[in-house]
């Protein structure tokens, strides 16, 4: 992205302070931004949360509404996960129709949440095979200070475990809280010449030859991962990434009292 | 993952898989290098049920231009299935699914270009998947190496892919669909074999660190055959193109024959299954490669 004289002296700056071990933000490489998250700002929606972590500034909305089941899962209901990068957010974004990276961090949170078995899609069917309750996770990034990933999952996350489900408005009895099952938390590695950095900002971001996302559940265990940019990762590296994973993911589930 | 569960067990009583592959074995696999005429590169795979074709054009001029690099070249892959790949008509055209591994392969293979070389360019790759049976991003991506070799396009290595996952319980090398539609977890993976770094990770499913490291290992070994079997392809495609360049200086009247061969893909010719290949027969599947979910 960043082939001007600016991009250079940054990927230097941040190489030359990494072998320091420092960062210029002052974290530690492993160290992930200060994260605050509100819930229930949106009262229209079924569950909302709203995720500052670091400069990034996320609102997640979950709307569950009912539809038709798809063909082959009659007797499930529906995940939809979608990421609007609109302009508010950054120089960088456009209006228009989706873009590679809106889709990708779409997908990327979806699958996380979609194989830890976040929630039970067979408790959202209503009559198999006619009617079935559909969960939108829709992500408005407000304000882009870099590593996307993970505080989109930790929004879709939070607005999912506040979320009710609005029975009522379908004739179906009274409101109920969704259920959750588990609880996936993903974290996100940079590399950059000099190493790895955990959480990147904007301008680590900008400057990192590869990145990689891994989604553990309360058990540790690995349930999605992507690698992402055109750089290489050692086989070291990648095992680093994931122990990173499994470690900030204890620390935020604990500190948002995730299935506690 | 899909989750859906079989009609019968996918691992049988003596280990084996329901394929008869061993749990580290992979699928035939066939490579063919420079199948086409008018692309500046190309390969053809078959992979099991998969057949995928990848082309190369380029370097050559980017539109539009704003997209140019004035200091290297792009790589743009387009990875796309064709609408009757599968049992169940394919809406024609990139749905989220294929803009989001159209993505991280041209990610990939811009890792092994030597894209510096060629500023203000584009080289562009296309794949496309004309029956899947589970993998089809890896085959794709195990093809575009092959062609952007068969281009002549610089690169540090071939770039062999392989997806490794879990079905009932047990890590597998190489889901094939049914596998796959039933299984537990996938782990597509894409190196540089020359020093073992990953150009492509993806994961989703459910594995513990052990397994996972489990599937990792067998995708190491699995990439070895791969990456030998894309050897073999560009060696018999040039080998022979060399055998041909006269030795012994012919005649003039007497024209060297045969090109080298430009194979046909189509009519099932293919190639015949050959080095190392394993002689499992694949059921006739159905269903969709990704539960798509509509995410």
């Amino acid at each position: 992205m960043e082939q001007d004289a600016i991009g250079e002296l940054k990927t230097e700056y941040i190489n030359r302070l990494l072998v320091e071990n420092k960062r210029a933000d002052g974290r530690a490489p492993d160290e992930v931004r200060p994260i605050t998250v509100e819930t229930g700002l949106v009262t229209s929606a079924a569950g909302s949360a709203r995720v500052k972590w670091g400069d990034t500034d996320v609102m997640v909305g979950v709307m569950i509404e009912t539809g038709t089941p798809f063909p082959d899962t009659p007797d499930k209901g529906v995940l939809v996960t979608n990421a609007e990068l609109i302009p508010m957010a950054s120089p960088y974004f456009e209006s228009g129709p989706p873009r590679p990276e809106s889709i990708e961090l779409a997908r990327v949170v979806d699958r996380g949440i979609r194989e830890a078995k976040t929630i039970d899609l067979s408790k959202l069917c209503i009559t198999p095979k006619e009617k079935v309750y559909i969960c939108y996770i829709d992500i408005h990034v407000l304000d882009f200070g870099g590593n996307l990933f993970d505080p989109c999952s930790l929004g879709a996350m939070m607005a999912l475990n506040t979320a009710h489900v609005p029975a009522k408005r379908h004739g179906l009895g009274e409101d109920y809280k969704l259920k959750i099952d588990h609880f996936p938390i993903s974290c996100t590695t940079a590399k950059i010449h000099n190493g790895l950095l955990v959480d990147p900002g904007l301008d680590e971001e900008r400057v990192a030859e590869a990145r990689l996302t891994v989604t553990t559940d309360e058990n540790g265990d690995v349930r999605a991962m992507q690698k992402g940019l055109s750089g290489k990762l050692t086989f070291e590296q990648v095992k680093t990434a994931i122990q990173t994973s499994q470690r900030v993911g204890r620390e935020l589930r604990s500190k948002f009292k995730l299935g506690a | 993952m899909g989750g859906t569960p079989s009609t019968h067990k996918m691992i049988l009583e003596n280990g084996k898989r329901f394929d008869g592959r061993a749990l580290d074995q992979l699928r035939p696999i066939s490579i063919q290098a420079g199948v086409l005429k008018r692309a500046d590169g190309s390969a053809y795979v078959e992979w099991g049920e998969n057949k995928v074709l990848a082309a190369v054009y380029g370097p050559r001029e980017v539109h539009p231009r704003h997209m140019q690099n004035p200091a290297r070249a792009i790589v743009q892959a387009r990875y796309n299935m064709a609408s009757f790949s599968v049992s169940e008509r394919k809406r024609p055209g990139p749905d989220r699914r294929s803009q989001e591994l159209t993505k991280i392969i041209s990610e990939a293979l811009e890792a092994v270009v030597f894209v510096e070389q060629y500023p203000r360019t584009t080289v562009d790759v296309y794949m496309e998947v004309l029956q899947a049976d589970a993998g089809t991003r890896c085959a794709g991506l195990t093809a575009a190496s092959v062609a952007l070799a068969d281009a002549g396009i610089p690169m540090r290595d071939l770039v062999p892919a392989v997806a490794s996952g879990k079905v009932e319980g047990r890590v597998v090398c190489d889901l094939n669909r049914e596998e796959d539609n039933c299984g537990e977890a996938d782990l597509p993976m894409a190196i540089l074999p020359r020093t073992g770094e990953f150009l492509l990770l993806q994961m989703d499913g459910h594995l513990t660190y052990d397994e996972l490291m489990q599937a990792m290992e067998y995708n190491f070994k699995a990439l070895k055959v791969i990456y030998e079997l894309q050897k073999e392809a560009l060696r018999k495609k040039y080998a022979t193109a060399q055998l041909e360049e006269p030795v012994v200086l012919p005649k003039p009247e007497e024209a060297p024959a045969a090109e080298p061969a430009h194979g046909e893909f189509h009519e099932g010719a293919g190639v015949p299954p050959e080095e190392g290949a394993h002689e499992p027969e694949e059921p006739p599947l159905d269903g969709p490669e990704d539960h798509e979910g509509g995410a």
